[in-house]
């Protein structure tokens, strides 16, 4: 009953908040794409690099959509997302250095477009299935559960390391050339990667949305919140919970193949541990299980890290160490929740 | 020069003998005199000039077996100089003046001009080249006869070590020329070590002759030279080929035996590593239920503690690391005070809330690091007593400073047991764990129990950063790459169990050592930790499952 209670009024919060995030990102997009298009000499023209940049942060707020959708709404903690993300980053990797030179014969086949965006969602989503059949049918949870993702990651991350693996190394997969036949270094392939990020944000927002007002994603919040009582009531949480995890490293697999080509780079790097947590804390200070804070938390956090990264190195793992404990401590619920109760404050003021 | 054998000292003046027609026999009574000389002589007397100068022009010759001879009547000899000498014609740096009768010895033949000494008087004799000096050029043959007859005269050296070097030296080195002397030098060595590699060196000898009843002297030599030989008359069509073969089998065995014996060596020095690091992670993780991702920053404390304390004892590497056992420990258990006073204690029964806390200080404790010192890894010198290794046998040797580090794990970890088991604080950690609710009731202050526990359980962790600092470099990045070990070694024993921990750590070093010759070091890592994923997956409660009602 109380479940139910407050996912009505968790619904009506989020009506509102789902227009007004759709509206800020289609606005944004547009703003971005009118201000690039301004003649070079113009105070307001936004140059390729700029554009190119959010370009990355969008496939950073998507990857935070990912985790929210479990973390969030499903109560696991992954602390290896990275994974997924680096996964579908070096299968479009793959594609672009295959075109080209490459580096074992077996990548020849990634050449072809289709092949390669079916490797884009189904290496990490076989990995995610593997993973989560394994580890929710034996229902490890909580802690232990984000150990084995940190784990899984960085065993990843080792593998990846290795020249056998015929991935560069660590070196990565880097020096693409064109994407679908278009040059990767035109101003306008820029700003095309910029508009199919956008769009693919806000297309797993409203997907995202979708799923957790679906019957499934109220299914989800239970389970996160009485995991046993769910079970007794007849469902099977395992299934949920696989099927949400494997949607989640889709995604996260999608914002890697879009993040590469704007970077330029793929390297084991990404399936550091420290990058999955850094993930987490986007997420975290944005505010958990409403979807629109993780993409906030996203874009500020990573805004915040270009911002310090530049002008004082040092300050940024302080600023970001702080972030991990004033946010856990003094808000938990992040800046969306910040935002919500500010609201009720008013509201039962008036 | 003294010699050991005093009783045996009879001041002895000894002709060399003529070179005979009966070129074999007399080289045999060469060589026993030689070593019996060397053996019986207390002080070598110094040769005269024109003597000296009569042996070193017995080798200037190009007809080899002349020269062979020569180097005999050297080594025979009283010169003083004659060890020298013949190590200098072994390397090829004996020469002869071109114009003239003077023979140098080249003591340094890099670079076109050589510095060359006087042969005989050991004085300065400036420069020479490839022009001014000739140096006498000698074949394989008589390269292994000189190895011989050099590891022959050290036999007589006074050290037994020195004794033992040449024993070992003469393995493989024996010829027909000086078994008699070696016999005789068996029959009069006093230390049974050098007795050992003597008797090898005689039985590979006589086996090489096909004596099948020396073959049993040599079963179970481990010595690289035994084996090779062995391998050689195995392979070839010998009459003793059979029997050499059952030996080598035997070796093979043994000393496989020994390899394993090794392996097993180097996966507890790096499964007691693993134990360390999450040995504290066990007394945190299993009392309190808090995630410390800061863990790995408190060894890192740890080992900067040694550090600096080295730092402040220059040349007194061992003082500094005995302080740097306390020493590291107050400081990152004041460390891990600090944190569960200032942020862990407001985030109780949020597990994952911790989890990204501590994550986050972290983070902090890093880059602190990395500004108060720097990025740059550093290195802490190890005392004496922990440098080289422990040479066992020809197949297993021990490297000190992992020998330490094994050893203080295990007193680390029977410590903590004791400590557990028999102390107040450790009775009431236990009431803590078991039921938090009723050991409050009885009046144990849970949240003093909580803050020691932390402050033990990061103690534990600069422990462990004292042992790191002694095999690896001392960097901000050096916690990091412990801390996801850490966290399966705990989670592979059971949590809460530090019996567990040591089964779980030690047994993942000796898999990954184990693994290591087959897949290579990253992937045997990489297999370990997918194993302990899915290990986990078949029993999440670990190795060993905490007794009694858990919650």
């Amino acid at each position: 009953m109380s479940i139910a209670a407050m996912f009505k009024r968790n619904s009506l919060l989020d009506e509102r908040s789902t227009w007004i995030t759709s509206v800020v990102l289609i606005v944004g997009m547009l703003a971005v794409v009118v201000l690039h298009a301004l003649p070079p000499d113009h105070a307001w023209h936004l140059n390729g690099s700029v554009v190119s940049l959010l370009g990355k942060y969008l496939t950073y707020m998507l990857l935070a959509l990912a985790v929210d959708l479990i973390w969030g709404y499903l109560g696991i903690l992954s602390l290896g997302h990275g994974a997924f993300f680096a996964l579908g980053g070096y299968a479009m990797g793959l594609y672009l250095t295959a075109q080209q030179s490459p580096l074992a014969p077996w990548q020849g086949v990634m050449a072809h477009f289709p092949v390669a965006a079916l490797g884009v969602v189904l290496a990490p989503g076989l990995l995610a299935l593997v993973f989560g059949w394994l580890a929710f049918r034996s229902r490890v949870t909580g802690v232990y559960l984000s150990i084995i993702t940190q784990a899984l990651t960085f065993a990843l991350m080792l593998a990846f390391n290795r020249n056998e693996m015929g991935m560069g190394g660590s070196t990565g997969l880097t020096r693409f050339d064109e994407l679908l036949g278009f040059s990767l270094s035109s101003e306008s392939m820029t700003v095309a990667l910029f508009v199919a990020s956008g769009v693919t944000v806000l297309l797993a927002f409203w997907g995202c949305k979708a799923v957790t007002r679906s019957r499934l994603g109220r299914v989800c919040m239970a389970t996160r919140d009485a995991e046993a009582r769910v079970r007794f009531i007849g469902y099977r949480v395992e299934h949920v919970k696989l099927a949400v995890f494997v949607l989640s490293a889709m995604i996260a697999g999608i914002a890697g193949a879009l993040y590469v080509p704007q970077v330029g780079i793929i390297n084991p790097s990404t399936f550091a541990p420290l990058f999955s947590i850094e993930v987490v804390v986007w997420v975290a200070l944005g505010g958990r299980a409403t979807l629109y804070g993780a993409l906030l938390g996203a874009l500020v956090v990573n805004y915040l890290k270009t911002l310090l990264t530049g002008v004082m190195p040092d300050a940024w793992l302080f600023l970001l160490g702080g972030l991990f404990v004033v946010v856990t401590m003094f808000l938990p619920q992040g800046v969306a929740g910040l935002m919500t109760h500010l609201r009720r404050r008013r509201e039962v003021a008036t | 020069m003294t010699s050991t054998h005093a009783t045996n000292v009879q001041p002895k003046s000894v002709t060399v003998p003529q070179v005979g027609s009966d070129l074999r026999h007399c080289l045999t009574v060469v060589a026993a005199l030689l070593v019996w000389l060397a053996l019986v002589s207390p002080v070598q007397a110094e040769v005269t000039p024109q003597r000296a100068q009569t042996l070193l022009q017995a080798l200037d010759t190009n007809d080899f077996d002349a020269k062979a001879e020569a180097a005999q009547a050297i080594a025979a000899s009283d010169a003083a100089q004659k060890t020298r000498w013949l190590e200098a014609l072994l390397d090829g740096r004996l020469a002869r003046e071109r114009r003239g009768e003077r023979f140098y010895i080249i003591t340094d033949d890099s670079g076109r001009e050589w510095p060359i000494i006087d042969a005989i008087t050991y004085e300065d004799a400036g420069t020479g080249s490839r022009r001014s000096v000739d140096a006498f050029r000698i074949n394989n043959a008589l390269r292994t006869q000189l190895q011989g007859l050099i590891a022959s005269l050290s036999l007589g050296a006074g050290d037994e070590a020195t004794r033992l070097d040449a024993a070992k030296r003469l393995i493989g080195e024996v010829d027909a020329q000086s078994v008699d002397a070696v016999t005789t030098q068996l029959d009069n060595e006093e230390s049974s070590a050098v007795r050992a590699e003597l008797e090898t060196a005689l039985a590979l000898y006589r086996v090489e002759q096909g004596d099948v009843t020396a073959l049993e002297t040599l079963s179970g030599n481990l010595d690289t030279r035994v084996r090779n030989s062995l391998t050689t008359i195995a392979n070839s069509d010998a009459p003793i080929a059979a029997d050499a073969e059952e030996v080598l089998a035997g070796i093979e065995n043994k000393r496989a035996w020994y390899e394993r014996g090794q392996t097993l060596f180097f996966g507890l020095s790096a499964g007691s590593v693993l134990v360390l690091a999450a040995i504290g992670l066990a007394i945190t993780f299993g009392v309190m239920g808090v995630i410390n991702m800061a863990h790995g920053e408190l060894i890192m404390l740890g080992a900067y503690t040694t550090w600096m304390i080295q730092q402040l004892l220059p040349g007194q590497p061992g003082l500094a690391l005995l302080l740097a056992i306390p020493g590291g420990f107050l400081v990152a258990g004041a460390f891990g005070i600090l944190i569960e006073r200032s942020v862990i204690r407001f985030l109780k029964g949020r597990p994952l809330e911790t989890l990204l806390a501590t994550f986050g200080i972290s983070l902090i404790l890093q880059q602190l690091v990395r500004t108060v010192f720097s990025p740059l890894n550093r290195r802490v010198n190890s005392p004496d007593w922990l440098q080289g290794a422990w040479h066992l046998n020809e197949a297993l040797s021990l490297t000190l400073n992992r020998l330490g580090v094994l050893i203080f794990c295990l007193v680390v970890f029977a410590a903590l047991w004791a400590l557990m088991r028999y102390t107040r604080l450790g009775l009431e950690v236990r009431a803590v764990t078991q039921n938090r609710a009723m050991a409050r009731s009885m009046g144990v202050r849970a949240a003093r129990v909580d803050m020691l526990t932390f402050g033990l359980g990061a103690g534990v962790a600069g422990l462990a950063g004292v042992a790191l600092s002694q095999i690896t470099n001392v960097g901000p990045n050096l916690g990091q790459s412990y801390i996801v070990d850490s966290f399966l070694v705990v989670v592979f024993g059971g949590v809460g169990n530090l019996w567990g921990t040591l089964v779980a750590g030690m047994s993942l070093g000796v898999i990954n050592q184990v693994l290591q010759p087959w897949v290579g070091a990253v992937l045997a890592k990489v297999i370990v930790l997918i194993g302990v994923i899915l290990f986990i997956q078949k029993r999440p409660q670990g190795l060993f499952a905490p007794k009694g009602r858990t919650s």
